[in-house]
């Protein structure tokens, strides 16, 4: 058992943060594909988290496996996810952001309700993932760097070219001869079924889920990790996730004030660096901090 | 790319009416382009011309009449089942992608048979081959020297022709024009007529909205005349252009009335 190890049980603070990191960066970089590739704002991302981690949990305490229960997880948020845009497809741009909103808060209103998935209590001892803690971690951190490798790739295929013309303009798209429907649908697919992946680790990592860890302020904490980063920007996503995934922990006052310090993230940015830090580092890089010529 | 069997209509626009709440924009207009066809649509502001164009294209569905592509009716289909059927459209309103250089614009237009699914889109990195492609459309319009530059620096002239090669690079077989003279002045004019003259030449089937009467009357074969949603003019340019009820469009009705009254139709050099 590596819990019996002293050296592994002091370094569980690290571990514990290295899979949380792990987790919203995994989360952040599934919604990058939808907001920061495909440009569909979302409002309620964490929405095909809950469902993943709900899907795991349910199903583990089933007895089902926990690598079992991970593809399960993003399938079922994956296929909502695929409704959920069907059904977006049908309004406007600005209003998707509505649309989802209305979906995340539809989703706690619902688990809530219902008895069988733990209601208000929401569900705990989750069955152990049988990996032991640095192999939970280790997986988590595999998963992670696959997603972001996804994302690489996804960004130098057709795809992503496609997907960064909707994102700036879905009507020249269509006159280009793109069926900008599917296209969205598939982002939504993927980034959910993602969304739904980090769900799952989410359920073992803390063995306890309630609908609140799903809930508006979560979907506008990864949605500022997303702007923060720089959307559409692969390394920007995974370091702004990276950092302000571990800053409640660090800082008690953000874990108070979460909704304000993110929502004011997100205001800051979109007002003064509408392309996040990367846009922010681009620029510092371009500008000449030190001129060359006048002084010696 | 298929030739139709000759005689055959490429285009078949048939009793189209487009209507939006009590205003009909379009009449009941009918009208075929052959293969090898270059047609001016032309008729006064406010005559309907660009709604029969989004109904062609499928922007606007018509409330009554059909639209059909070598022999294949369009109703109900959205627009990018028509570009895929073979038609392509150059908008009046240039709407370049200002984030990728004006080479991967041209490019995009170029990989639609990468892009026809996402899948097959996911599968596919390489833009050797539409860069290639792009390369050449981008030197057909004339603007090859700026094919790495961004869009949003560049002129309307630039962005006009910028427009036409990606319609081009979609490699259709009906090409759509919506005011491609548009804003440029009469020396751009002139030579982007000239361009698209020879594309035509070149054997492509193309029907053009333009107000440039100038243009149009030097490099189209046939013209379609709309006015008030109503087709009043179709045939050869000089015949159309010396109908009464055409120059009357232009010229107001008013004009047509003094000039009757007065019994000299001396309206010849105003459409020189």
């Amino acid at each position: 058992m590596p819990a019996a190890d002293p050296e592994v049980q002091t370094m569980n603070y690290e571990i514990s943060l290295l899979t949380t990191m792990a987790i919203a960066v995994m989360f952040a970089l599934s919604l990058n594909l939808i907001t920061g590739f495909c440009g569909q704002i979302s409002l309620g991302h964490a929405t095909f988290q809950g469902v993943g981690a709900y899907t795991a949990a349910m199903l583990g305490k089933a007895g089902l496996p926990f690598l079992a229960t991970l593809p399960m997880a993003m399938v079922l948020a994956g296929l909502l996810g695929v409704v959920v845009g069907l059904a977006s497809l049908r309004v406007r741009a600005d209003f998707l952001a509505i649309t989802t909103m209305g979906v995340g808060f539809l989703f706690v209103g619902i688990v809530r309700q219902q008895e069988f998935l733990g209601g208000e209590l929401g569900i705990s001892s989750i069955p152990d993932h049988g990996l032991g803690r640095v192999g939970f971690m280790a997986l988590a951190l595999v998963m992670c760097i696959g997603v972001a490798a996804l994302s690489m790739y996804i960004k130098r295929s057709w795809m992503g070219r496609v997907f960064n013309g909707i994102a700036e303009d879905e009507d020249t798209m269509r006159v280009l001869g793109i069926d900008v429907p599917r296209y969205k649908l598939a982002a939504f697919a993927m980034g959910t079924a993602l969304a739904g992946m980090s769900g799952a680790f989410y359920t073992y990592h803390l063995n306890f889920i309630g609908a609140e860890s799903f809930g508006f302020v979560e979907s506008i904490t990864v949605l500022s990790m997303v702007v923060f980063g720089g959307i559409g920007s692969v390394p920007g996503v995974i370091i702004a996730a990276a950092l302000l995934s571990v800053l409640p922990a660090w800082f008690q006052v953000i874990g108070d004030y979460k909704l304000l310090v993110y929502g004011g993230l997100l205001f800051l940015m979109m007002r003064f660096s509408p392309n996040g830090m990367a846009g922010l580092a681009q620029h510092v890089a371009s500008t000449k901090w030190f001129p060359t010529g006048g002084r010696s | 790319m298929n030739k139709q069997p000759s005689g055959a209509p490429l285009l078949s626009v048939d009793h189209v009416t487009v209507r939006f709440g009590g205003l009909t924009a379009v009449d009941g207009v009918t009208f075929d382009v052959h293969e090898g066809d270059l047609l001016g649509l032309i008729g006064p502001n406010g005559a309907g011309k660009t709604t029969l164009m989004r109904a062609i294209i499928g922007v606007v569905q018509p409330t009554e009449g059909s639209v059909s592509l070598g022999g294949e009716s369009l109703n109900g289909l959205p627009i990018h089942q028509r570009i895929q059927r073979g038609m392509s459209l150059s908008q009046q309103l240039v709407k370049p992608l200002r984030d990728i250089s004006m080479a991967d614009n041209v490019a995009l237009a170029a990989a639609s048979e990468k892009t026809i699914s996402p899948l097959r889109a996911l599968l596919n990195v390489s833009n050797a081959q539409e860069l290639a492609v792009a390369q050449y459309e981008l030197q057909r319009v004339g603007i090859a020297s700026m094919a790495s530059q961004r869009p949003g620096i560049q002129p309307l002239g630039v962005l006009k022709r910028l427009e036409l090669a990606r319609a081009l690079a979609l490699k259709p077989r009906l090409l759509l024009l919506d005011e491609p003279l548009a804003g440029l002045n009469s020396q751009e004019a002139h030579a982007l007529a000239t361009t698209i003259a020879e594309i035509n030449q070149q054997g492509l089937t193309i029907v053009l909205i333009e107000h440039n009467l100038g243009e149009v009357m030097r490099i189209c074969q046939r013209l379609v005349v709309l006015d008030n949603g109503k087709k009043i003019g179709d045939g050869e340019p000089r015949t159309v252009m010396a109908d009464p009820a055409v120059r009357a469009a232009y010229l107001g009705g008013d004009a047509l009335g003094a000039a009757a009254a007065q019994g000299q139709p001396s309206l010849e050099t105003h459409h020189a």
